[in-house]
């Protein structure tokens, strides 16, 4: 065995990475596909405010930073729906929001401190069993609503309109998924941070689009260098002594650069 | 049997701004094509997207099929073909998998697609004649053909009420050809309801028996022969 995987951190590492990587790009998809690719930027903020007040209570800041990740989107999503605002200025007023309660909120508890960075950064080489299984069951399930309703999803995506003439859903269609984008922020920011956590909601999906042919295909692919953004970013973190969580993005980050230049290539 | 389309008494105008349609009053049975003219900015689509509850109007009643239609709910078989039909999207997208989205009108909303629906995903995609091209990207096909996959879109759904706005814009005479025919065929095999809104109806003259104009009001509703003189061509029409 190579001397990374004899380490129970680093095990743990490349088990949550790989949760993270198929997790956050199968959300994000719909999320890209929408145009509203920053939700997941204005929900880490979100995120930073709910991991300040689990600090402040002294109750689990994942906890916290999920309820208030999936009140974060499900409020943004009936901003947006209901006309009272525009798409982006929804997203600036949670995004906004969201830091200023964190800083005020943190600086209340006297919590800037490691703690609080580790999740601001990520902090992935520190995720316990107990993590693992957190994320683990709470990336199974959204995995499985996005198995289940994927095609009613892309029909709200291809054409909101559309489907709404046909009967679908749509509002409630879109809640779920601003549910899921919250549960998957509040997966991930142990992994990347909620500074970055977007990143791996949007970058494999951005790579993804510019080589597969089909909707589906770019879904799966997405998905892939998702897995493998965070299995190459962890590796070369470990040997170059690197923040894991940045060198996952930036290799996230290459991986789009590469497709969409290939993609103009052709 | 209740009318396919009812409106009774209807106005309609978007948030504070002035009347864009009013004392609209509108009856069409199932299994009619109906072709619906006016000026542009005359109300035609804001019409129509109150007739299938896309809009609520300002007054009166909007019925489909007997229910409000702002009711919106699978099951009702309602194929749209909104004006300049695009993707929202810019992620490669298959005819297929359009096609297949369309089946959400009236087949299971969970899980992926059965046997069954996949036939109906596969002849509608024949009927409108692009079976070779069912698995290309929709991106790499021509304007016409686009139009035709979104229209097989509709069909996948087993609708009966079918509502098309200028579904021939921007397409070549062949695909206009091609669509009226189709059209055709589901009006007088499957017994479909056509609402047509349109500029232009050479391609479907010989099935159109009602013509709806429409500008800000309907000003006219009966057979094309019947249309003053002064009116024929409906896209100048004035009240």
């Amino acid at each position: 065995m190579p001397e990374i995987l004899q380490l129970d951190f680093m095990r743990m590492a490349f088990a949550a990475g790989a949760i993270v990587g198929v997790l956050a790009p199968a959300v994000g998809f719909f999320v890209v596909q929408r145009r509203m690719s920053l939700i997941g930027d204005g929900l880490g903020h979100t995120a930073f405010a709910g991991v300040a007040v689990g600090t402040l209570l002294g109750i689990s800041p994942v906890a916290t930073a999920l309820v208030a990740t999936v009140g974060g989107a499900v409020g943004i999503e009936w901003l947006r729906s209901r006309h009272r605002a525009a798409g982006d200025q929804a997203l600036a007023l949670l995004f906004y929001t969201g830091l200023a309660a964190g800083v005020v909120i943190a600086s209340a508890a006297g919590s800037f401190d490691a703690g609080l960075f580790a999740f601001l950064f990520g902090a992935i080489l520190t995720v316990t069993g107990e993590d693992l299984v957190l994320m683990a069951v709470l990336a199974a399930a959204s995995l499985a609503v996005v198995g289940l309703l994927y095609r009613a999803f892309a029909a709200v995506v291809l054409d909101e309109e559309g489907a709404k003439a046909a009967g679908l859903p749509v509002a409630s269609l879109n809640i779920v998924i601003a549910g899921l984008v919250g549960v998957t922020v509040g997966v991930s920011m142990r992994i990347v941070g909620v500074l970055l956590i977007a990143a791996l909601m949007v970058l494999p999906v951005v790579a993804a689009s510019r080589v597969a042919r089909s909707l589906r295909g770019t879904l799966l692919l997405s998905m892939a260098i998702g897995v493998a953004s965070a299995a190459v970013g962890l590796t070369v973190a470990y040997y170059a002594n690197l923040a894991a969580g940045g060198t996952i993005v930036l290799v996230s980050a290459a991986v789009a650069t590469l497709a969409v230049l290939s993609r103009g290539l052709r | 049997m209740p009318l396919a389309v009812e409106l009774r008494g209807v106005a309609f105008a978007y948030d504070g701004g002035p009347p864009v349609l009013a004392g609209v009053d509108l009856a069409v049975e199932e299994g009619e094509f109906v072709a619906i003219a006016g000026p542009n900015g005359g109300g035609k689509t804001t019409l129509l997207r109150v007739a299938i509850g896309l809009e609520r109007p300002t007054l009166g009643t909007a019925l489909l099929f007997g229910e409000p239609a702002h009711r919106l709910a699978r099951g009702r078989r309602l194929g749209y073909l909104a004006q300049r039909s695009r993707l929202a999207t810019d992620a490669p997208v298959t005819v297929r998998e359009v096609v297949s989205a369309g089946r959400l009108a009236s087949g299971r909303l969970l899980g992926p697609l059965r046997g069954p629906d996949r036939v109906l995903v596969r002849d509608a995609i024949a009927e409108v004649g692009l079976a070779e091209l069912a698995d290309r990207p929709l991106a790499e096909l021509s304007g016409g053909q686009q139009q035709r996959a979104f229209i097989a879109k509709a069909l996948a759904g087993e609708p009966r009420l079918l509502v098309l706005d200028e579904p021939t814009a921007g397409v070549d005479a062949d695909a206009q050809e091609a669509l009226a025919a189709l059209l055709a065929r589901l009006h007088s095999e499957r017994g479909v309801t056509v609402l047509y809104v349109s500029h232009e109806f050479g391609a479907v003259e010989d099935i159109v028996r009602r013509l709806v104009l429409v500008r800000g009001g309907i000003v006219f509703d009966g057979p094309p022969e019947d249309l003053p003189g002064a009116w024929h061509d409906p896209s100048h029409v004035h009240a």
